[in-house]
């Protein structure tokens, strides 16, 4: 508690002369982040398609990521901490657990929502399943992608923070290192910033949710 | 051009949408396939691109069997124009318009100048919509582009599907009589589902009349305006258009006019009966005819209200002999030609052996104009007042 009378003046002191090394917490967190949407894009955009083309699958892969949705963060690490051991990979494969049913749920209801008389259209000017899904379904699907991923970047960004717990890097090893020391500048250090990012992610995904939409306008009778 | 052979389809739920059709469709002409909602004229053009599959029977173009074709392949040479249009909301216009020719790898230049000379065709300017998105057009001018997609690569056979039901009835209009001015130049082959006779006469060379998964009539507009097949393709037609089309030469005979049952009295009714019917039947003459329905004569009330006194008389004593009666099969105009000579406010239809059949008045004559002219669609002809 020594330095709380500073109040702001201190943890913005504080801020300036760590910055290097909150900077590389802050890129240390992004990356972990990224990583982790970067999976679960690449793996929740063709199981939300084949949710949407197999209605059969679709409630068992909706019901399997919801159960791993519905896990406590600190419970799925530490699950996949005993697979795969401490460090970086754990927890870029959690963020990735983690951000899946976002992602695959918006591909699914995007592709669904897709207007039966712009499907007919493309199928009957002769695209063939996958030009269908490529020009057209995923395209037009994308707004609620955005919305899908914008709700994982701002949970995967939460649940960083942990990170440390299991051997990772990022804001949250201030954010501990503060627990450990009873230091509140540590703590503010490493949470401001990680509350920050987060509000970024959101806004900034945000508007580009927006633009997709009125760029993707859809044609009324 | 199109052949279809025994063709029938029946849905897993074991709904039997087409039974049995059997259709020949001509190169370079518009064919119309109408009917009621559910008889199957969409199902039965969508098996030309193999939207839909047949579950039996063979479709044949030019010959070849359509299930040995590649149904991707078979849709770029087939231009589809659908109801509620189709456009690609996330793509421009000229996208929309080059999609099929983008589909089938024409170079860039080629699909560009297609564009354009399409956006000409239907008086777009080019410049102005080449790069506009389709919601930030009127439905006219969608559905526009939607027609011009569907001729951007050429093809020789062209489905629509109910292409302009969705608008208003101007731009409707304004659609019909633009893709005849096209069709005058394209000579294409175009298959046209509608609900709306007034569009398959005005558009169709050929009209296919279906009904619970059957062709009930194929023929010329003209030829089944004249010659309907049976009550439904009459009722699906409508009195009001094979009135129409019986004019000038075909007025409508008198049979079609009359009342069939006007008040009538035999001779032996006594004059206080004769009032007490008159004011029933709300009429201020009754017709005479004997027992075997011959006519007698006629009385208007004031005959009977002047003889009124004399109890013991009957009609048969008042009443006025007819000398004006047409037969039946008569046109009516030659009847009206004879009502308006003789100041005559009815006149009464007859067999060759002189019995009654039925009696023209002025006022049978007035509602059956209106029923003619009013609409067949209901709601409408509420607003016509007789």
């Amino acid at each position: 508690m020594n330095n709380d009378s500073q109040g702001v003046m201190g943890w913005l002191n504080y801020m300036q002369d760590h910055a290097g090394y909150l900077l590389s917490l802050t890129w240390g967190h992004l990356v972990m982040v990224f990583c982790g949407l970067g999976l679960a894009l690449l793996v929740g955009i063709p199981l939300g398609v084949v949710c949407a083309k197999n209605e059969k699958l679709a409630p068992w892969i909706l019901t399997t990521a919801n159960i791993i949705q519905v896990l406590p963060s600190l419970a799925l690490l530490a699950l996949v901490m005993i697979m795969l051991g401490l460090g970086f990979k754990t927890i870029v494969f959690s963020l990735f657990l983690y951000s899946l049913l976002p992602i695959i749920r918006n591909t699914y209801v995007g592709l669904k929502e897709v207007d039966a008389g712009v499907n007919e259209a493309g199928k009957g000017v002769g695209m063939s399943a996958w030009q269908l899904l490529f020009k057209v379904q995923l395209p037009l699907s994308l707004p609620f992608l955005m919305a899908g991923l914008r709700l994982a970047a701002v949970i995967a960004i939460g649940v960083a923070t942990l990170a440390p717990l299991i051997g990772g890097e990022g804001l949250g090893r201030e954010i501990y290192a503060g627990l450990n020391l009873r230091n509140n500048l540590k703590i503010y250090a490493g949470a401001i910033p990680a509350a920050l990012l987060a509000i970024l992610a959101d806004i900034v995904l945000g508007k580009l949710q927006d633009k997709l939409k009125q760029g993707r306008r859809q044609a009324k009778v | 051009m199109i052949q279809f052979e025994d063709v029938k389809k029946t849905y897993e739920d074991g709904r039997e949408v087409l039974k049995s059709v059997n259709l020949d469709i001509q190169a370079g002409e518009i064919t119309v396939l109408i009917g009621p909602s559910g008889c199957g004229k969409t199902t039965t053009m969508k098996l030309i691109n193999r939207l839909i599959a047949p579950s039996a029977g063979q479709i044949r173009i030019d010959g070849q069997d359509i299930a040995k074709s590649d149904p991707v392949g078979l849709r770029r040479k087939i231009g589809y124009v659908i109801q509620n249009i189709g456009l690609f909301p996330h793509m421009t216009i000229a996208k929309n318009v080059g999609v099929v020719p983008r589909l089938l790898k024409w170079d860039r230049a080629a699909t560009d100048r297609r564009v354009d000379e399409l956006l000409s065709l239907v008086g777009l300017d080019s410049e102005i919509y080449r790069s506009r998105y389709p919601s930030e057009l009127s439905g006219g001018q969608q559905q526009r582009i939607g027609v011009i997609r569907a001729l951007a690569a050429d093809p020789d056979i062209i489905l629509m599907d109910e292409p302009f039901s969705a608008l208003d009835p101007i731009s409707r209009e304004q659609l019909q009589n633009e893709l005849i001015r096209l069709q005058q130049e394209l000579r294409k082959t175009i298959v046209f589902v509608t609900h709306d006779m007034d569009e398959a006469i005005k558009l169709g060379d050929t009209i296919v009349l279906m009904k619970d998964g059957n062709i009930v009539q194929t023929g010329r507009p003209e030829q089944i305006l004249r010659h309907p097949a049976n009550d439904f393709v009459k009722s699906f037609i409508g009195k009001k258009r094979l009135a129409n089309e019986h004019q000038p030469d075909e007025l409508p005979i008198v049979d079609e006019v009359m009342v069939e049952h006007p008040a009538t009295a035999s001779p032996t009714r006594g004059l206080a009966e004769a009032v007490k019917m008159m004011e029933k039947r709300r009429v201020d003459s009754l017709l005479i005819v004997d027992k075997n329905n011959r006519l007698q004569g006629s009385v208007s009330i004031y005959r009977v209200l002047d003889q009124y006194g004399e109890e013991s008389k009957t009609v048969a004593d008042v009443m006025k002999p007819v000398e004006h009666v047409v037969q039946t099969g008569t046109s009516l105009s030659a009847a009206l030609q004879i009502m308006s000579e003789h100041q005559l406010s009815n006149l009464a239809v007859v067999r060759e052996d002189r019995q009654f059949v039925g009696l023209i008045t002025r006022g049978t004559v007035v509602s059956h104009m209106a029923g003619m002219y009013a609409s067949e669609r209901p709601g409408e002809s509420d607003h016509v007042a007789v």
